[in-house]
Formats: C-alpha cells, sequence, structure tokens
C-alpha cells in the first residue's frame, strides 16, 4: 500500500508540474525594492511594509496574550510551547553573557529574536505580493515602468494567471545631449509615445487599469528600513548596557583610551587608535547588521516571486523550505550578534600593563576581531 | 582596439552593461564568501570530531561565523539587486 501512496504522490507531483507550466503561467513580477506607499498622511507614507508591521506586532501580542491566560504550573499547548521558546532563548542569552548580567540583556534579545522571526515567516503566506492595489502607469518619472501588465477592476486586485505583459519601448538615452527644459518635454513626450503605442498594439477594455501591482501586504524585512531601525535599537541597547554596567567614564575608556599614554607610555598611543577603530567598527556594524538582515529577505522575496513565475505551483517549494530556514536563522544571528557584541561592551576594559590580556571567553575573544 | 571601437559590434547598449554589471557584481562577489564559509565549516567539522561532546557550543559559534562570511555576498547581491533593478 505505501508503494501505492509514493506513486500516487509522484503522479500528483508531476499533474501539478504541468498544471502549472501550462495553464497558470503569469506575468513577470515586478521587483521593487523600495516600499511603495499606501497611504500618505500629510509628509508620512504609510508604506505597504508599515501596514504589514501592524500585523506581525498583532501576531506577536496575539500570541503571548493567549499563551498567559489560565496559566498553570504544568504547561500545556501553546504555553509549553512559548515556554520552550522563552527557555530556549533564556539559556542563550545565559550561556553567554553568564547569569549576572542575563536578566538585563533578555527582553531585547528575545523581542528582537521574535520579532524577526514572525516577520520573516508571516511573509511566506500566500497573500504577501499578490493581492493589492494598481500604480498606473504614466508620464511621470516615478510613473513609468518598462513592462505592465492590465489588470480588470474587480476592487481588489491580484495578478491572474493568463494575463501577459505589456513592455514599453523607451529608453533614456534616447534624450541625451539635451538640458533642462527641453530633456523634461523629450522624456514626457518618449513615454507618452511608448505608451500610446502599446495602447494601439493591444487591445485594452474599457475600464481596466494598465499599471504594476503594489502589494497591500509585503514582507517586513524586505524593507530597508525595518532592518535599519533594528540595528539602531540594537546599537542603542548595546551602548546602554555598557553604560550601565560601567558607568559613562568606565565604558568611554574603550573608545578613549589615554591610560597607558597619560603614564607616559608611548605604546599608549597604539591603544589611542584601536579606540579610535573601535568607534569606527561600532558605527559600520549599524550597516552591517541592516544589510545582513535587508539582503537575505530581499532576495529571499525576489528568489519566490521568479520561482512561481517560472513554473508556477511546484517550483517554488523548495524554496519555501530554504526561505523557512533562512528566516529563522537571520532572526537567529541578529539576536546572537547584539548579545555578542553586547557581552563584550560589559566587559570591564581596565588598562594592562600587566601581561594578563584581554578577557577570555569564546565568544567574546571571537568578537574582537570581526568585523 | 578598446571597448569604444567594437561598442558598434557588440552591441552594447545602457541596459546590456547593466546587466552585464549585475551578473560580474554578484558572480565575483560571491566566490570569496563561499570559500571562506567552506573553510569555516571544515574547522568546525574537525573540531566537532575531536571533541563531539562540544556540540551546542561548536554549532552556535560556526552558525554566527557563517552569518559573518554571508553577510559578505548579500552585499554583493544587494548591489547586482540594484544594478539591475534600479538604476
Amino acid at each position: 500500500m505505501s508503494q501505492f501512496r509514493t506513486v500516487a504522490i509522484v503522479v500528483a507531483f508531476l499533474v501539478l508540474l504541468g498544471v502549472g507550466f501550462l495553464f497558470l503561467q503569469g506575468p513577470k513580477p515586478h521587483v521593487e525594492i523600495k516600499a511603495e506607499p499606501l497611504w500618505t498622511i500629510g509628509f508620512f507614507e504609510i508604506t505597504n511594509t508599515l501596514f504589514t508591521t501592524i500585523f506581525v506586532t498583532i501576531t506577536i501580542l496575539g500570541i503571548a496574550i493567549f499563551a498567559t491566560r489560565k496559566m498553570s504550573y504544568i504547561p500545556d499547548g501553546l504555553q509549553n510551547a512559548m515556554e520552550a521558546v522563552i527557555e530556549f532563548l533564556y539559556n542563550l542569552v545565559e550561556n553567554t553573557v553568564g547569569p549576572k548580567h542575563a536578566p538585563m540583556m533578555f527582553p531585547a534579545i528575545a523581542t528582537i529574536f521574535l520579532f524577526v522571526i514572525v516577520a520573516n515567516w508571516m511573509a511566506l503566506l500566500p497573500i504577501f505580493n499578490a493581492i493589492g492595489k494598481i500604480e498606473e502607469v504614466g508620464v511621470e518619472e516615478d510613473q513609468f515602468f518598462h513592462e505592465v501588465v492590465e489588470f480588470q477592476d474587480v476592487g481588489v486586485f491580484a495578478v491572474v494567471p493568463g494575463s501577459e505583459e505589456i513592455e514599453l519601448h523607451f529608453e533614456e538615452s534616447e534624450c541625451d545631449g539635451l538640458e533642462g527644459e527641453a530633456k523634461e518635454e523629450c522624456l514626457v513626450e518618449g513615454r507618452a509615445h511608448a505608451i500610446e503605442e502599446a495602447a494601439a498594439e493591444t487591445d485594452i477594455d474599457e475600464g481596466s487599469k494598465v499599471g504594476i501591482l503594489l502589494p497591500f501586504f509585503r514582507g517586513v524585512n524586505t524593507d530597508l528600513m525595518s532592518p535599519l531601525s533594528l540595528a539602531i535599537a540594537s546599537a542603542i541597547f548595546v551602548e546602554w548596557w555598557g553604560i550601565s554596567t560601567l558607568g559613562f567614564i568606565g565604558y568611554g575608556k574603550r573608545f578613549v583610551n589615554v591610560g597607558r599614554l597619560a603614564r607616559g607610555n608611548p605604546m599608549g598611543l597604539i591603544d589611542f587608535f584601536v579606540g579610535i577603530l573601535e568607534f569606527i567598527a561600532e558605527v559600520a556594524r549599524l550597516i552591517s547588521f541592516s544589510f545582513r538582515l535587508f539582503g537575505n529577505m530581499l532576495a529571499g522575496e525576489i528568489l519566490l516571486l521568479m520561482m512561481t513565475f517560472l513554473i508556477p505551483l511546484m517550483l517554488a517549494i523548495p524554496f519555501y523550505g530554504l526561505e523557512l530556514f533562512v528566516g529563522a536563522i537571520q532572526a537567529f544571528v541578529f539576536a546572537m550578534l547584539t548579545l555578542v557584541f553586547g557581552a563584550l561592551a560589559v566587559t570591564s576594559h581596565d588598562d594592562h600593563d600587566e601581561e594578563h590580556g584581554h578577557q577570555s571567553g569564546g565568544e567574546v575573544a571571537a568578537a574582537h576581531q570581526v568585523e | 582596439m578598446d571597448i569604444v571601437t567594437f561598442a558598434p559590434l557588440l552591441e552594447l547598449t545602457d541596459d546590456s552593461m547593466r546587466f552585464i554589471g549585475a551578473g560580474i557584481a554578484i558572480g565575483l562577489g560571491g566566490f570569496a564568501p563561499a570559500i571562506g564559509i567552506g573553510w569555516l565549516v571544515s574547522k568546525a567539522m574537525e573540531a566537532l570530531g575531536r571533541n563531539p561532546e562540544a556540540q551546542p557550543v561548536i554549532q552556535t559559534n560556526m552558525i554566527l561565523g557563517i552569518a559573518f562570511a554571508e553577510a559578505i555576498a548579500i552585499y554583493a547581491l544587494v548591489v547586482a539587486v540594484m544594478i539591475g533593478f534600479v538604476f
């Protein structure tokens, strides 16, 4: 019987593969790196990623509320699952910084981890990047797209299998050589001409809109702003932990290290420059944290869109597995890195004229060499 | 005998140069991180073989190291995507 089941699964796979490839192919996905605004209130744009962040927050709060109602000493169900998660995170924090500092650092680390993992995994739901409103093609620079799709006007728009993309042929280089106003006019005219040409070739129904899809839901970390704000928050956490543990002067000694110099030892110059380098390293960490998370999530989103475009139903499945894995790893890495740099920040940086060297501890020593 | 002479033959338009640039960016940018990660994991496997009891510690630090090395590849990928889709 299990042989029959294996054959049935293989046959179903091949059938769905064929169906997807033959009937369900749609237009090429439009990839936008910047997050598109859905509504604008005055000068503040509510982008689709900000809109999605609200849902991520509601999900996390909802899980927290449901897991903690009617708490019992012998945990069961959702409470048990969440206790496992909290225990995992607390053990992680405690193993890295020791029981003295763990309670101080745990809430921030756990929040970063949970936010990033829920945000990354939520981006795999089917409604993401699929349903939205139309940004119609126009002659302004930010309204002109090279490949547009015709959408039927049914209220909420989605990319429908079978629709073809309409190519608008217009190269900006055709207007090179003109300057200022003349160049503006040339560009606008060229774009309008391209739109008219395409409209004449393909017949467009009345009442349907031509443009690109602006999705309502988009993965939170695919917009550079979210990883950047998390990175800034984690930098603020690390500095705060350092200052609250060592005091302002004690922590400042890490960056402005004039101890040895003040004592007359010329080797102190090296310490001074190392201090400046530490400061630069702090700033470089912001860029590295944000781009790591942003790059991974953006690449995953583009990968899934392109795989779904190539063979609609089946090809995306292994990549969903990859995305689940990568989303979890990136959450873990972001939290761990914040933790490690926090551990580094709370170790005291006393002057060492004697030979006893830096604080030992695997992660702390390793973190000195990175970035 | 430079690229300018050959440009009409090869039809080097703006778009084609963009695609070449994107391809080179990710191709070269993914090369060194891949070697780095391979080296890192091989050392971790060695350490694991010597001391299987330390598996959680080794694994955690290995994942951390891989994330650092992979970040460089991700920078290259972001640049390639930006060249391909934005510029």
